[in-house]
């Protein structure tokens, strides 16, 4: 392909990298400031904004919704919440932020119009305590509709992949990234940066072979841009041994939270034996959290997870069951029996239909009918993100109010510990449970900030050209060594000069499943394994400078997996210093397997420095500012 | 291949800048061929299933294959996506036909107003974002008194 690559220069005021829910939030309220006080808002996005994201197939819950108003519940509930669901570890400030906002963000969906489930009296129809249910194919569509109409369709910049920071005496000054259609490399320069570019698939195995290896529970398309982002700006990061291992529909990975809460249905093993009550002593092994309700969801699927070790799997989600007793009631009057079984027909396909249409097609090829049949679930592979139980990301300041005068404090609310550089979503550590709506939320507290920042700090540091050219050069190797090594080999795939990223990729996946608990491990791992782990690591790390791409579309694959690379690589790190096990149904350490209160109730943070390319591990103590237990 | 491109009905979005399905992939998978006028999914194996090209596509040229590795065939899941509302006909294996309807927004297709016509009242410096307290029903927001 032809190698010339035009540079085009961008200069705005607040740069929002990402096209999802946090930006979304982000470019809605950043806009209304920029407008007040003269300052430019630019948005960059890997896709299109109407289904970028992991919120692009659509949903069909909110899951975070407090209901403050109305009297439902507290920002003190939530924290409090949060803070068992995760054993301990989540900060009080940026999770109270957060809930405080997030009805706010859902009530600002409404109006723009997106479907809510109201009930008879006009209330929200709540799927569990802080769920919402919606009618949510076109969630996306709307959140973004209302970005773009805030922002201005000339200042979004789609299908543009960003890879690298630019940074100037420790301040973020901007971006470098490269367009995937055409023949163009970006320099963004900006006075505040915000990163809000999801989380990360694809760092372990997935249990899927072939074409289902596309069916990741989150986006395929979510490939660690945030942790590398701001890893590589030096920014401190936490929580990156947490992750999060969902159980869903097994192999479609529908979801179950409208099963086990809005249909109120439970999972059977083999014998018919509900794991929740035949392993309920087991709970007593894990401190306080084992007597918290609800259940950790870390605990709930590690009660699972020993019926399967034992032999007793499959597991069962009970839909036939769940629909037998929903319907119950209305037995004896045939009229009103059959609309209660169409309306929860209805309901149970709705809710595959918004948001993961796979597992639809899965009922329909096997012939499934939900309320004659149950269907198994299973544990998925693991994934990064700061929402459901996962918790990893940047850690970022707190807002004065609520944490002034602490470490969590300092100087604008959601910005990371490297000037100018702010994060939202799943960039964000140590606040998960924020889910679409309150990343939409954390979004505008973060754009919010930002432009208060900009007006505090309103110059423009010019980015080093050096620095710039060099980038522009890394950036594209990858088609260059394509270029020079093709003609080798009669089979391009099978080169010795250099590896295609789809190779690259399974070779990390293998890594990580079989040594640094995946699936294949039953998600256990131990010090020799995680020695294992990091040797192969150095080869595979210098490995990465020989990844070749022979299109635009095979560089966007090969950059994917450098920075798959840099979370694979802090996981690594995190889960090998935390000598406990603190969340066995996400990872068990068999050579530390039990929670040690007294040495690990902490955070594990940690940081990449660029100037000597060393890492750094430490402990950040968990501060108690409500008085929230 | 999860998501597909029928040959006879795909005209490559002709006389547009860009095809509606390269346009909507979050995951850029598609690729039209200029010389056949044809579009193509790169690679199934990346694909979500998650149908915004067989939504987006103006000639229903697209379809859903399910993961040849664990969904057998013969099922169907076909999306017809309007305004404001989304019908789903579920084709089982066994041949019996499901339909649904389901709402997919209640306002005009480009009429999203950023603030949610709720009055501003709060400055930079403020704890309350720019539409609140309005869009917090009125309910002033959260903090924690020492």
């Amino acid at each position: 392909m032809p190698m010339n690559f035009e540079t085009v220069e961008v200069t705005t005021d607040l740069l929002i990298i990402g096209g999802g829910m946090g930006s979304c939030g982000a470019a809605v309220e950043a806009a209304h400031w920029g407008k007040k006080h003269g300052l430019k808002v630019t948005l960059v996005d890997k896709a299109s904004m109407p289904r970028s994201g992991a919120v692009g197939m659509g949903l069909s819950a909110i899951n975070q919704y407090l209901g403050v108003a109305e009297g439902l519940n507290t920002v003190e509930d939530y924290i409090k919440y949060v803070k068992h669901d995760l054993m301990g570890v989540a900060r009080d400030d940026l999770v109270a932020n957060i809930a405080r906002h997030v009805d706010s963000s859902v009530h600002l969906f409404e109006k723009w119009g997106l479907p809510l489930w109201k009930d008879e009296n006009g209330a929200y129809v709540h799927e569990g305590r802080w769920q919402l249910m919606i009618s949510g194919e076109s969630y996306k569509v709307i959140v973004a509709e209302a970005a773009k109409n805030a922002i201005g369709d000339e200042n979004i910049y789609e299908r543009i992949f960003i890879t690298e920071p630019l940074i100037e005496n420790g301040k973020c000054v901007g971006a470098v990234g490269f367009s995937v259609r055409e023949n163009k490399f970006y320099v963004f320069k900006a006075k505040a940066v915000m990163c809000a570019m999801g989380g990360t698939v694809g760092v372990f195995k997935p249990k899927s072979t072939g074409e289902g290896a596309g069916r990741s529970w989150y986006p395929p398309f979510s490939t660690g841009s945030s942790a590398y982002f701001t890893l590589k700006a030096g920014a401190e990061m936490t929580c990156q041994e947490v992750r999060f291992v969902p159980i869903r529909f097994k192999d479609a990975y529908g979801p179950v939270g409208a099963w086990f809460l809005l249909f109120k249905s439970r999972a059977t093993n083999a014998l018919g034996e509900n794991y929740m009550e035949t392993r309920v002593g087991e709970l007593d092994n894990w401190g306080k959290y084992g007597s918290v309700r609800p259940i950790p969801a870390n605990l709930r699927n590690y009660l699972g997870l020993l019926d399967i070790k034992e032999g007793k799997g499959p597991l069962f989600m009970r839909t036939e069951e769940a629909i037998a007793n929903l319907a119950k009631k209305y037995e004896g009057e045939p009229k009103a029996f059959k609309k209660k079984m169409k309306e929860l027909e209805n309901e149970a396909w709705e809710d595959f239909l918004d948001m993961t249409i796979s597992q639809a097609l899965l009922w329909a090829s096997t012939n499934v009918e939900p309320e004659a049949k149950s269907s198994e679930i299973a544990a998925t592979e693991p994934y990064f993100i700061s929402s459901h139980s996962g918790s990893s990301g940047a850690w970022v300041s707190g807002p004065e109010d609520l944490s002034g005068g602490t470490d969590y404090f300092w100087g604008y609310a959601n910005m990371t510990t490297v000037p100018g550089l702010f994060a939202a979503g799943d960039a964000t550590g140590a606040c998960p449970h924020k889910f679409s709506s309150g990343t939409h939320a954390e979004g505008r507290i973060a754009g919010k900030a930002a432009m208060k920042y900009i007006l505090d700090n309103n110059t423009q540091v010019e980015p080093n050209p050096e620095v710039i050219a060099k980038m522009k050069e890394t950036i594209f190797q990858p088609l260059a060594l394509f270029e020079e090594h093709k003609n080798f080999s009669t089979d391009e795939n099978v080169n010795p000069n250099y590896i295609l990223p789809k190779q690259f990729m399974y070779r990390l996946q293998k890594l990580m499943d079989e040594y640094v608990g995946g699936v294949s491990s039953n998600f256990s791992f131990n010090k020799a394994s995680l020695d294992k782990a990091a040797e192969l690591f150095v080869f595979l790390k210098e490995d990465a400078e020989k990844l070749a791409a022979r299109d635009l579309y095979e560089l966007l694959r090969v950059w994917e997996n450098k920075h798959r690379l840099w979370q694979a690589e802090a996981h690594l790190k995190a889960v090998a210093f935390r000598e406990e096990t603190r969340w066995p149904g996400y990872y068990f350490r068999t050579d530390f397997p039990n929670l040690k209160e007294e040495d690990w109730l902490c955070f594990v943070n940690m940081t990449w420095n660029p100037t000597n390319n060393e890492w750094s591990l430490f402990k950040r103590p968990i501060l108690d500012l409500f008085g929230i237990e | 291949m999860p998501s597909y491109v029928i040959t006879e009905k795909c005209d490559g979005c002709k006389g547009q800048d860009k095809t509606a399905c390269m346009y909507a992939c979050p995951n850029d998978l598609m690729m039209l061929d200029k010389e056949t006028m044809k579009a193509t999914n790169l690679d199934a194996s990346a694909c979500w299933e998650c149908l915004c090209c067989v939504k987006a596509c103006p000639q229903q040229a697209m379809d859903l294959r399910g993961y040849a590795d664990f969904v057998p065939l013969g099922g169907s899941v076909v999306p017809l996506r309007g305004s404001d509302s989304i019908m789903w006909t579920v084709k089982f294996r066994n041949g019996m036909t499901k339909r649904f309807k389901f709402p997919i927004r209640t306002t005009e297709e480009g009429s999203a107003v950023p603030d949610g016509g709720y009055p501003i009242t709060t400055d930079i410096d403020d704890v309350e974002l720019s539409t609140e307290p309005a869009s917090a029903l009125d309910h002033p927001v959260w903090t924690f008194k020492k």
